[in-house]
């Protein structure tokens, strides 16, 4: 690029107008272009789904207050839960993995761009459906409009006679439209690893986020159809007198709490392991050294999938399984714990002997260690089933899941915008305010989230929209309460930092962390074709070779 | 189990100690200090089992937080980049194989001994033999409300749960039938037993045997529906005596008194008996509470509100006042009627 170095002003591009880059964006079968809409549509939603958190906090900030009626506590954490899971969690897990996977592997785009922007507009056709409800859902005369049966909506609260109108039928829509994009972007991903991998990356020479992902996708496959076919049933109970989950006719209520999970618990996982995908990436970079042990980081993934495939009814010891049964399940749900524990050995082996650099990112990652480790030991109480039997629906297990969801996937995630950001728009953030936006969050977090393990521990069910004092569980709650106001102030100044960095920023370069995987070969942004000349690598660190000609690691591998 | 029991007390008097120094104002009298509801303490054998196991899983898992934690913290610390950095790469290390097997086979060992301690509860719990003079029970859930029925002795009540005191040496326990008519509810009074759901079309079964007498808390724990919030529990743990007593006056009809004719009257010929039964009148509705000796209890609306006349006034004329979303109608009485049903309802004892 001679021409760069002349100090000349370039002449000044027009701009195509606004109408133009809008139809751009809309139209686009790019998968940067739709990575990154699918995170800025889960942003939006995350804020959404903030909000309806906020409203429940607000009225459980001390007992019998009336902030809301019970109908709209109700509604809230119905859209609250559905919101996250399917469009929060599920679309910015795949906005990352739409932006990274071919820029990490070597490609010049996903296998079937026009398949990948179907599935971004189906999946967020699904969460405007979710939403319409709002205004569409009045079915009958006082019946609600918006879902309040729960997110795991158990039969038969969702039939006919105890959920008239039609919010059960936009959660239901919504949450299966949206499957059919999830299932769209995973046989994306798989055929993309499987088949576009640049010359040279035989499969054990893949970077960890390529390989976590694969893992993921075939997650989604096996479990988005149990999910699928039980919405339909579904439907056909309310529409059709079909009679699968209408206990008044003989169907059963156990058969969808099956179904559901049988989706549920795997969801979990699709959600966790893009995460630790992240963490894979960012923690080595940052601790200056290579991933310790990645052919067992791979093992423990590939078993941490199979495993997540037979664990579901842990979350059903309550519903009067034999007992021989629940300790089946103990048993598989225990041994998820080994692969899952190896992880962590192995990151905080590959910080073992380096020299860590505390950026935002990594602050994020080492706090996903602390926090996933705390997820991992109470999901471990909560497997063993008699305590389960206690802990199980009440505000304990509120806790723990979103130690996981939260503490581990959202502080996942965290690291990961700070650390693709400079990529994804070739402008450096704020790293003081990254800071800041961390040492919030965490505050927030802890606040919230450990202290909302007592209640639960004291008796607290989950989904009540009011208590009776003297239960001892009010101090808790106005903790829990309070931290959800600081969380919400880091968040705040994330989206300010985002934006603020995308104008003002200033430039990154191609390779601000000094990384060794291929997305930092070529410029930020990178051009719509990627790399103007496929890369050939030797190992799993094509860049530590290149600036390292003395010691690659291939001699090694 | 001994040491295990030893752990737990220990725990918990220091748990105790910790919490409620961080908040002193919630103890009470004769409740546990933190929470009458608090799963850590328990006074039937299934709640006492599942604690023992608690404890155990609790020092499991603390051991293994200290462990790892310090491990983190201890290279978080050791080996950040120190301001006098050289700026080279530190050696590179890709694995091992001898280290990398140690830390899958502890973990390994470590879920064998979890399992094979939570496998012994479970069967403990759930597989209880039931002795020939325990109590037996049928609870029914309801949106949003508990049936109770005593099969062989012909009580039917609501909300409140009258069940013998056990004692150790000869136990008594209680075996609890669980149905529901409409959606899923879960039983749970966390200081008698974990809980266990109550799903139409699927009896389950749990029991409990209390140690002590007194009044036990919970309420229901599976989201059933508008107003799952205010679905109490209440189980009156009453001497074998007491007990005996309350079976015997709960088996008759109440007695009915002149003084009530009119209330009586509007009672039974408005829609009032639709859903509502006292024994010996015509009234036999069941969708609703049995109000045949409904002044024998505490509250009224599943434990939303003291049963006194007064709210019992409010609650027929607008239930929304005290339990909105209830499946209680307003029954648009005039001020007069209002008063005579309430002045009816106030006699069945």
């Amino acid at each position: 690029m001679s021409t760069d170095s002349i100090a000349l002003p370039r002449p000044q591009e027009a701009s195509p107008p606004l109408v133009d880059r809008l139809h751009e964006w809309v139209t686009t079968v790019d998968h940067k272009r739709l990575g990154i809409l699918y995170i800025l549509y889960a942003l939006f939603f995350l804020v959404v789904g903030g909000i309806e958190a906020t409203i429940m906090r607000i009225q459980l900030i001390r007992p019998q207050n009336d902030f809301v009626s019970p109908e709209v506590f109700n509604r809230m954490f119905t859209m609250h839960g559905t919101t996250m899971i399917f469009f929060v969690a599920m679309p910015i897990v795949f906005g990352f993995a739409n932006y990274l996977v071919p820029l990490m592997i070597g490609a010049r785009d996903m296998a079937f761009p026009r398949l990948n922007a179907f599935s971004f507009w189906m999946s967020a056709f699904g969460g405007f459906l979710l939403y319409f409800s709002l205004l569409g859902a009045n079915g009958l005369y006082g019946a609600g409009n918006a879902p309040d049966v729960g997110w795991f909506a158990y039969a038969p609260l969702t039939a006919q006679t105890f959920s008239r109108g039609h919010s059960t039928d936009f959660w239901t829509l919504a949450v299966l439209v949206s499957g059919f994009g999830s299932i769209g972007t995973a046989i994306n991903i798989l055929t993309t690893i499987l088949c576009l991998r640049c010359p040279g990356m035989k499969l054990g020479k893949m970077p960890l986020l390529a390989w976590l992902n694969l893992v993921m996708s075939g997650l989604v496959l096996l479990a988005i159809g149990p999910l699928t076919a039980a919405q339909i049933m579904l439907s056909l109970d309310r529409y059709l007198g079909a009679h699968f989950f209408d206990t008044q006719a003989g169907g059963s209520a156990v058969v969808w709490m099956h179904f559901f999970w049988i989706f549920g618990h795997p969801e979990v996982y699709i959600l966790v392991i893009p995460a630790f995908a992240f963490v894979s990436e960012i923690v080595p970079v940052f601790s200056r050294k290579a991933m310790f042990g990645y052919p067992i980081m791979v093992a423990a993934t590939v078993a941490i999938g199979f495993l997540s495939m037979a664990v579901w009814a842990h979350h059903m010891f309550t519903v009067g399984m034999s007992s021989n049964a629940n300790t089946f399940f103990v048993l598989s749900t225990m041994a998820i714990g080994v692969p899952t524990g190896i992880k962590i050995f192995n990151w905080l082996a590959t910080m073992w002997g380096g020299k860590i650099h505390f950026q935002t990112p990594m602050l994020f990652c080492i706090a996903f260690l602390f926090q996933f480790l705390i997820a991992g030991l109470t999901g471990i109480m909560l497997s063993a089933a008699p305590f389960d039997w206690q802990l199980g629906n009440s505000y304990f297990v509120v806790a723990h899941f979103h130690y996981v969801i939260v503490g581990g996937i959202l502080f996942a995630l965290f690291g990961a915008f700070y650390y693709w950001f400079p990529k994804m728009t070739g402008k450096m953030y704020n790293e003081s305010l990254g800071k800041l936006h961390f040492l919030l969050f965490v505050l927030g977090f802890h606040l919230t989230f450990d202290f909302m393990h007592v209640p639960g521990l004291l008796g607290m069910p989950r989904r009540i929209y009011t208590y009776e004092p003297g239960r001892g569980w009010d101090i808790w709650n106005l903790i829990v309460t309070i931290g959800v106001f600081v969380q919400g102030l880091g968040v705040l100044i994330f989206v300010c930092n985002l934006l603020w960095s995308r104008l003002k920023g200033k430039s990154a370069g191609s390779d601000p962390w000094d990384a060794w995987t291929l997305e930092w070969t070529t410029s930020s942004p990178p051009p719509a074709y990627n790399f103007a000349a496929i890369p050939t690598v030797k190992s799993r660190r094509p860049l530590w070779d290149l600036k390292h000609p003395e010691d690659p690691d291939w001699k090694y591998e | 189990m001994a040491v295990n029991n030893l752990y737990a007390r220990w725990a918990l008097e220091v748990g105790v100690v910790l919490f409620s120094s961080v908040a002193p104002s919630m103890a009470e009298p004769d409740a546990p200090s933190l929470s009458p509801t608090n799963i850590f303490a328990p006074v039937s054998t299934p709640a006492n089992t599942i604690f023992g196991l608690s404890v155990f899983v609790l020092a499991v898992t603390a051991a293994i937080f200290v462990i790892v934690f310090s491990l983190l913290l201890y290279a978080v610390v050791k080996f950040r980049k120190r301001m006098d950095d050289d700026g080279r790469e530190p050696p590179q290390v890709y694995g091992s194989n001898q280290v990398e097997l140690a830390w899958t086979v502890i973990p390994v060992l470590i879920v064998v001994a979890l399992f094979m301690a939570t496998a012994r509860v479970i069967g403990s719990v759930q597989r209880a033999t039931r002795p020939s003079n325990a109590i037996e029970v049928i609870a029914i859930g309801h949106q949003f409300w508990w049936e109770y029925r005593y099969p062989g002795l012909h009580v039917v009540t609501a909300n409140e749960l009258h069940v013998p005191v056990s004692d150790p040496a000869h136990p008594t326990p209680t075996f609890i039938k669980l149905l529901s008519v409409d959606t899923d509810h879960s039983f749970w009074v966390p200081r008698l037993n974990g809980k266990t759901d109550l799903i139409p079309n699927h009896p389950n079964d749990t029991w409990i045997d209390p140690h002590e007498t007194g009044l036990y808390l919970g309420q229901c724990a599976q989201y059933c529906g508008t107003q799952h919030a205010k679905m109490l529990l209440r189980v009156y743990v009453q001497s074998r005596d007491e007990f005996n007593r309350w079976i015997q006056d709960q088996s008759q009809p109440p007695h009915l008194s002149d003084t009530a004719a009119e209330g009586q009257h509007i009672f039974e010929t408005t829609s009032c008996i639709n859903c509502h039964a006292v024994a010996g009148t015509v009234a036999d509705g069941r969708f609703g509470p049995d109000l045949s000796h409904l002044m024998s209890r505490d509250t009224i609306a599943a434990g939303a509100a003291p049963n006194t006349a007064e709210n019992l006034r409010r609650w027929i004329q607008n239930p929304d006042s005290i339990k909105p979303g209830s499946r209680m109608p307003a029954m648009g009485l005039s001020d007069r009627d209002l008063d005579a049903v309430t002045e009816y309802l106030t006699t069945l004892r």
